[in-house]
C-alpha cells in the first residue's frame, strides 16, 4: 500500500479483443499535481480515464486511489471513493434545469443517498452548494434554463460542475476545452484552475495552450504506455519523446508558446 | 408550485407560492368531495369510485414511464396481485380470522404491491431500455397463467368473490352504500396522489428523473442505477397494489383479467393519452380510461377501434398526451396569443367531425354486418338507417371520410405555420426577457 498518491496504476492492461490498446501503463499522481496526459490519436487516453474512472474493468494490472485498490469496480462505487470525471462529449440531464443538475452531482456525496423520506427544497446545505456551485461555474443566471437549452460552452461549464459538485478529490477531465473557441478557451482554463484548486486534476488535453496553462506535470501516453512522466520542460527536453512524438503535437505547442515557428508537420508518428 | 409542474422539467423551490398550491390541492380535494353530489346515480358514483381507483393506478404506472424512461407491460401484475392478496384479507375479515376493518384492505394491496415489486423488480430493473420492457413482458406472462395454475389461491376462471359488507361495522361504516365505498376510495386516492407529488420532491424521485435523462453520468456522481430504478419500482408497486385493494373492496370480485397483459396495456395506453411528462397527465388518462370503458363501450361496440385511432393520432402528433396539449396552449394564453389560435380549433374540430363522421359510418356498418344478428343488414347510425347492401351509404360515407381528411390536412398544416410562429414570437420575449 501507497498512499502517499492520489491515483497510481501499476503494470496496466486493457484489451477489446485482440488488440491491446493499453499495454503495461504506469503511472503515479501525488496528492494535488496536475497532470496533463498527451499523445497521439489513439494512443489510448481516453481508454485510460474509462479505466480509472470504472467505465471499464482493466484486463490486468492495479490502479489505486488514495492507496485503494479500485480496478474491477464499479463507476458509482470509484466516484463514492472520492474520484470524479467529465466527458469529452457533454454529458449532463438534458431534461433538469441548470440547478437540478448539479444538485444531483452533489446529492450522494452529502449523505442523501436514496432518501425518499426527506424533501429536496428542505435539504438547505444540498441546496446552498448546489447554488453556491452555480457561481463558481458562472452560470447563476442560467439557474432554472434546461440543461439541453444551454449554448454549448455553458454546456461544458455544467459538465465541469456537476464533476466537481460532490467534492471529490481527484478529478479527472477528458478534453475539457473541446470544440471551444480560443477566448472561450481560455477563460474556461482560468475556471478549471479555479474550481479544481487543491485537488488532484488529470486532463487529457490536445491543445498545448491548455496543457501548459493548467498542467505541472505532462504525462506522454505512447501506444497504451507512458513513455514520460515529468515538468513540462523536461518532456520536452526528453528524446524518447522527441523520438516518438517529434512533429505534430510538439510542433503544435511550440506553436502555441510562440518560441519557435515550425512550418511543417512531419505528421502523426508510429503506424 | 402546483399539480401542473412538469415531471420532464422540475424546477426547485425555494420559495415556493405556497397559496397557489393550497389552491390546487384545495380544489382537487373539494372535486373528489362534491362529484358524487352532483352526480348521484349509482352507475355515476360507481363511475367516479372507478375514477379514484384508475387514478391510483395510472399516476403509480407513470411513475415508471414518465418519471424514470421505463416502459412497463406488466404493470397489471402489481394492482392485480394487490386485488388478489386483498381479497383474501376480506375473506379473513368476513370469517373473522383476519381481525381488521376493511377501511385498511387497500393498504394490505399496497403491502402485497411491495413484496410482489420487490420480488419481480429485483429482475426487471437490472436492466433499463428495451430489455427491461421485454422482462416486464415476460413476467407478466408468467404470473397470467399461474392464476388459472394455481386455483386454490387465485380461483380458477370463475375468481374470488367476497362480500365486504360481512365483517363487523367500524366507526358505523358497514360499506353497504356506494357513497361510503366511494369516499374510503376518495380518501386513498386523495393520500395516494399527494405521497406520489411528494415522491416527485425527494432525493430518490429527483435521481429517477436524472436516470431516465442520463444513466451513464448518474453511475458518475455515485449512485446505482440499477438501485434507484429497484427502489422506485417497488414505491410504484407500493400504489398499484392499493389501486388493486381499492378494486376488490368496490367490485367485490377478483378475476384472472385483474393481471392480465390486456389491463397492462390499458394503463400505457391511458397514463400516455394523459400525457406522461407531466404529474397530472395520469389523471385525466384515467378518468379517460373509466369513462371509457363505462360509457363509450355501451354507445358502440367498435369503442376500442376508435380509441386505437385516437391514440395513433396522439402519438403521431401531440407525444405529449392531453397534459402536454394543455399546458402548451396555457403557455400561448399566458402570453396573450391564444386568442389567434381559436379560429383555428374551430376549424380543426370542424375537419375532424366531418372525417370521423365519414369514417365511423364505415366502421358501424362493417361492425353491424359482422357482429349484428344474422341476416340484419342495417346499420343504426347518428339517427339513420344505413342500409348496408346499398352501395350509396358506403360510397357516400367514404366521400365524406375522404373530404373530411384533405380538409383536415389543409388546415393542420397552416395551422402548424401559425403555431410555429407564435412559437417563435413567445420565444423572443423571453429570451429578451432573460438577463444575460
Amino acid at each position: 500500500m501507497s498512499a502517499s498518491y492520489a491515483v497510481e496504476l501499476k503494470e496496466l492492461r486493457k484489451s477489446f479483443g485482440k488488440t491491446e490498446i493499453i499495454r503495461g501503463a504506469d503511472l503515479a499522481v501525488a496528492p494535488g499535481e496536475r497532470v496533463a496526459i498527451i499523445g497521439p490519436n489513439g494512443a489510448g487516453k481516453s481508454t485510460l480515464f474509462n479505466l480509472i474512472s470504472g467505465r471499464f474493468a482493466p484486463t490486468s494490472g492495479q490502479i489505486l486511489l488514495n492507496g485503494e485498490r479500485v480496478d474491477g469496480m464499479l463507476p458509482y462505487e470509484i466516484n463514492r471513493r472520492g474520484l470524479s470525471r467529465s466527458f469529452q462529449i457533454t454529458n449532463i440531464f438534458g431534461r433538469l434545469s441548470v440547478f437540478e443538475n448539479l444538485r444531483c452531482g452533489l446529492l450522494w456525496s452529502m449523505g442523501y443517498r436514496y432518501a425518499f423520506w426527506k424533501f429536496l427544497a428542505s435539504l438547505t446545505d444540498a441546496n446552498e452548494r448546489a447554488e453556491q456551485l452555480m457561481r463558481m461555474i458562472r452560470l447563476e443566471r442560467k439557474r432554472d434554463t434546461l440543461a439541453m437549452n444551454l449554448t454549448y460552452a455553458e454546456q461544458r461549464a455544467l459538465e465541469i460542475g456537476i464533476t466537481i459538485a460532490g467534492g471529490a478529490n481527484v478529478i479527472l477531465l477528458d478534453e475539457p476545452t473541446a470544440g471551444m473557441s480560443k477566448t472561450e478557451t481560455a477563460r474556461f482554463i482560468e475556471l478549471i484552475r479555479d474550481v479544481t484548486a487543491g485537488k488532484t486534476l488529470l486532463t487529457v488535453e490536445h491543445d498545448m495552450g491548455v496543457v501548459f496553462g493548467l498542467a505541472d506535470k505532462i504525462a506522454v501516453l505512447v501506444y497504451g504506455e507512458v513513455i514520460a512522466f515529468d515538468s513540462p520542460d523536461a518532456v520536452r527536453a526528453n528524446a524518447r519523446v522527441q523520438e516518438a512524438y517529434l512533429g505534430s503535437v510538439l510542433a503544435d505547442a511550440q506553436v502555441a508558446e510562440g518560441t519557435r515557428v515550425h512550418a511543417a508537420h512531419p505528421g502523426h508518428p508510429g503506424h | 408550485m402546483d399539480l401542473a409542474t412538469p415531471a420532464a422539467a422540475p424546477r426547485s423551490v425555494s420559495h415556493p407560492p405556497a397559496r397557489g398550491r393550497l389552491l390546487v390541492w384545495g380544489g382537487y380535494a373539494l372535486l373528489l368531495l362534491v362529484a358524487p353530489l352532483v352526480l348521484p346515480s349509482n352507475l355515476e358514483r360507481s363511475v367516479l369510485t372507478q375514477i379514484g381507483i384508475g387514478i391510483v393506478a395510472c399516476l403509480s404506472y407513470n411513475m415508471l414511464l414518465g418519471q424514470g424512461g421505463m416502459l412497463s407491460f406488466g404493470h397489471a401484475v402489481y394492482t392485480g396481485l394487490g386485488t388478489f392478496v386483498a381479497v383474501h384479507a376480506m375473506l379473513g375479515i368476513a370469517d373473522g380470522s383476519f381481525p381488521i376493518p376493511m377501511s385498511l384492505v387497500p393498504l394490505i394491496g399496497g403491502i402485497a404491491g411491495i413484496f410482489f415489486a420487490a420480488l419481480f423488480g429485483y429482475v426487471t430493473t437490472k436492466k433499463a431500455g428495451t430489455p427491461f420492457a421485454m422482462i416486464t413482458l415476460g413476467i407478466g406472462e408468467l404470473v397470467a397463467p399461474m392464476v388459472l395454475i394455481i386455483p386454490e389461491f387465485f380461483g380458477g376462471e370463475g375468481g374470488i368473490s367476497v362480500n365486504r359488507t360481512a365483517g363487523p361495522s367500524f366507526l358505523g361504516l358497514t360499506y353497504g352504500p356506494q357513497i361510503q365505498v366511494y369516499y374510503l376510495i376518495a380518501l386513498y386516492t386523495f393520500a395516494c396522489t399527494v405521497a406520489m407529488f411528494a415522491f416527485t420532491r425527494t432525493p430518490l424521485g429527483r435521481m429517477l428523473n436524472a436516470v431516465r435523462d442520463n444513466p451513464e453520468r448518474v453511475e458518475f456522481v455515485g449512485y446505482s442505477t440499477q438501485r434507484v430504478r429497484y427502489l422506485s419500482f417497488i414505491i410504484a408497486g407500493f400504489f398499484a397494489g392499493i389501486s388493486g385493494g381499492m378494486y376488490v373492496v368496490h367490485f367485490e370480485i377478483a378475476t384472472p383479467d385483474v393481471v392480465g397483459a390486456a389491463r397492462s396495456g390499458v394503463y400505457l395506453l391511458f397514463t400516455f393519452l394523459g400525457g406522461a411528462t407531466f404529474f397530472f397527465g395520469p389523471i385525466i388518462g384515467a378518468v379517460l380510461m373509466v369513462v371509457g370503458f363505462a360509457l363509450f363501450s355501451e354507445v358502440t361496440k367498435a369503442w376500442l377501434l376508435y380509441l386505437g385511432l385516437i391514440f395513433m393520432l396522439m402519438v403521431m402528433y401531440a407525444p405529449g398526451g392531453i397534459a402536454s396539449l394543455i399546458m402548451m396552449n396555457a403557455r400561448v394564453a399566458a402570453h396573450r396569443k391564444l386568442h389567434r389560435l381559436w379560429g383555428w380549433y374551430a376549424l380543426l374540430a370542424a375537419t375532424v367531425i366531418v372525417m370521423l363522421a365519414g369514417l365511423a359510418a364505415v366502421i358501424e356498418m362493417v361492425y353491424a354486418r359482422q357482429y349484428g344478428a344474422v341476416g340484419e343488414t342495417k346499420a343504426r347510425y347518428l339517427g339513420m338507417t344505413l342500409e348496408t347492401t346499398d352501395v350509396a351509404p358506403w360510397a357516400i360515407a367514404i366521400v365524406v371520410a375522404l373530404v373530411g381528411f384533405a380538409l383536415f390536412e389543409l388546415v393542420r398544416r397552416r395551422f402548424a405555420t401559425e403555431w410555429g410562429r407564435i412559437q417563435t414570437e413567445i420565444e423572443a420575449t423571453m429570451t429578451s426577457k432573460e438577463p444575460s
